[in-house]
């Protein structure tokens, strides 16, 4: 009988701390370029609802007869700088809260449920909460692409300008990468609570509300005459990534308090992530 | 003294629910380093559920499971360092070619982009894919997804590989040929635990086999002493027309030169002998006395040796 050979691998005798760094780095170097082999079907996601909102609201309508009128929050929105105004950060931060669910809640879905995909890289040498931590940080970049795409659409498309005012970039560095995270961190707790052909339904019971009633069209600010209202939607996380942007970009259409900001978006960052782990764990450990 | 590689003590595991099911009750196994080792037992007798948690994807209930050494429950991370998987279903990458499921295994392990790509190569080579390496997975047949599937598990240098129902849905042409690529395991000096429902594939593949039967082990040893455990280098089946006289035959038949044991089987009896000339026929002789309507002659397998120590079929 043959004996065991000696094992001509470097790897087995490296540290564990290293092991794990590099298997991370292996996972989100295949992320990526699966990622980058799949650019532009992606930009197109990232592009075709901000395109078609921005052309719309910001465009087509106040070149319409009485259009401003037919705009609920132009009137609100006149004072700092138009409907555009209103929309820029809003609008990225639906395309972040996509890209959390593009990147992670549909493949997941799609991988724990049909193809078992997720079995090979789940016997990585990496304990298997950073295997989902990896699938966060991967839709965090997305999100950050997702933020730089928009940006100018936002910015350049609505007629009236947009006022685009940053007081500080460290903030707007800060709450972009909080809400990157948080919006991977919603994706995985999506992916791994939703079974795959449940997933449709998600997009009317999850994406779209959380979407409408998450201050993405309008100012927490302005919900102010409707209070029940305006503390209800505190419990959606996308109400502080939409008034984080709003308070670094745009401050001038008002927006909720930077403590308040920030303390919404590292409570949720820590509950989903803890929830969307802990689900991860529960589909691939039996 | 060869080392012990795989090493599963006490192994227990129960699934909750609203009707708790045993899937492993109480299981210990050493596999020695470079052996090629069979579990064998019908679906459901607990063996996937084993080797999921050998390999760190399952939890167990009570036991523990050292590959190479470490505990794969308290530091699975690690352990799977030393573990190769090849599940029952296909997990291949479906947004990767053949080349990059390979080289990306290969970053995961922690291997330079170089060191990768000269493992991948080598690997394509071996495992007669270069011809497919730009291929994607949805393109291959189940034969070749199933060799890439090897391929991967074996490019970080596991010490063990796991095969899960190795053979399940491949064709024969497929089988042998997966069969061959695990046989050349056996020179690299990796360590093969598979599962099957399959004697043939035990038969053929394994060095030693363990036979396994509602999560536990009924017996373990190599195949050709499984076999000769039957006590008998051949088997008659007689079917009798009348079951009911069969105790005088059994006498008989059990004072015939030659026969080693008689058995009951349905509609008739099992006789097992050292074949010499002649004992077919005084066998069928006699039996023909008392009402034989059928005889079949066989050698003992491995089949055999699950039927009787279960008295069910393996394929059940």
């Amino acid at each position: 009988m043959p004996t065991a050979v000696a094992n001509p691998s470097p790897i087995i005798t490296t540290g564990k701390s290293l092991t794990y760094v590099r298997a991370f780095y292996g996972l989100l170097l295949r992320d990526l370029y699966v990622l980058r082999r799949e650019i532009m079907p992606s930009i197109v996601r990232i592009v075709m609802n901000p395109l078609l909102f921005l052309f719309v609201f910001t465009y087509v309508m106040p070149h319409m007869t009485g259009g401003a009128a037919m705009n609920p929050t132009a009137r609100m929105a006149a004072a700092g700088g138009g409907f555009g105004t209103v929309l820029l950060p809003g609008l990225m931060a639906v395309a972040i809260m996509f890209s959390g669910i593009a990147a992670v809640a549909l493949p997941l879905a799609q991988e724990f449920g049909i193809t078992r995909e997720i079995d090979d890289r789940v016997m990585c040498p990496l304990p298997i909460a950073a295997v989902a931590a990896e699938k966060v940080v991967f839709s965090a970049m997305q999100g950050f692409i997702s933020a730089a795409i928009v940006f100018p659409l936002a910015y350049f498309i609505p007629t009236p300008r947009v006022v685009v005012h940053v007081t500080s970039w460290l903030f707007l560095i800060v709450v972009l990468t909080l809400s990157s995270l948080l919006a991977g961190a919603l994706g995985l707790t999506i992916g791994t609570s939703v079974q795959p052909k449940q997933i449709g339904l998600i997009f009317s019971v999850v994406v779209i509300p959380i979407t409408f009633l998450g201050c993405v069209y309008y100012p927490w600010a302005a919900l102010g005459k409707i209070p029940w209202l305006q503390y209800g939607v505190l419990i959606n996380p996308i109400v502080y990534i939409s008034e984080a942007l709003r308070s670094a970009l745009t401050p001038t259409t008002g927006h909720m308090g930077n403590l308040s900001i920030l303390a919404g978006l590292t409570f949720y960052l820590v509950l989903l992530s803890w929830l969307g782990m802990k689900g991860f764990r529960r589909r691939v450990v039996g | 003294m060869t080392d012990t590689i795989v090493d599963i003590k006490g192994l227990r595991k129960v699934y909750t629910g609203r009707t708790p099911v045993t899937a492993v009750d109480g299981i210990d196994l050493q596999v020695a380093a470079g052996q090629i080792y069979g579990l064998l037992g019908p679906n459901g007798a607990g063996k996937t559920t084993t080797i999921s948690i050998a390999t760190t994807r399952a939890m167990p209930t009570a036991g523990s499971v050292h590959i190479a050494g470490v505990d794969v429950v308290k530091h699975a991370a690690i352990a799977r360092r030393s573990i190769g998987v090849v599940p029952q279903y296909n997990t291949l990458d479906r947004s990767c070619t053949v080349q990059e499921n390979i080289q990306f295994h290969c970053l995961y392990f922690g291997m330079s982009r170089a060191e990768s790509r000269t493992r991948t190569a080598q690997l394509l080579d071996q495992f007669r894919l270069t011809d497919r390496a730009k291929a994607y997975p949805q393109a291959l047949s189940g034969g070749l997804a199933q060799r890439v599937q090897i391929a991967r598990a074996i490019a970080h240098h596991p010490k063990v590989l796991f095969l899960d129902e190795p053979s399940a849905g491949l064709d024969p042409q497929s089988r042998i040929a997966m069969w061959e690529a695990v046989g050349t395991l056996r020179n690299e000096g990796i360590t093969v635990v598979l599962t099957t429902h399959y004697m043939e594939e035990a038969d053929e593949l394994c060095d030693r086999l363990a036979i396994i039967d509602h999560g536990k082990i009924l017996v373990e040893d190599t195949p050709a002493a499984l076999k000769a455990s039957i006590g008998g280098e051949k088997i008659y089946d007689l079917r009798m027309k009348e079951a009911a006289r069969s105790e005088t035959l059994e006498a008989r038949l059990r004072a015939t030169e030659g026969v080693t044991g008689v058995e009951s089987i349905e509609g008739g009896l099992r006789v097992l002998a050292k074949a010499h000339d002649g004992l077919l026929a005084s066998v069928v002789t006699t039996a023909s006395e008392f009402g034989l309507r059928d005889v079949t002659t066989a050698e003992p397998s491995l089949e055999t040796v699950f039927i009787r120590l279960t008295g069910r079929d393996l394929r059940e």
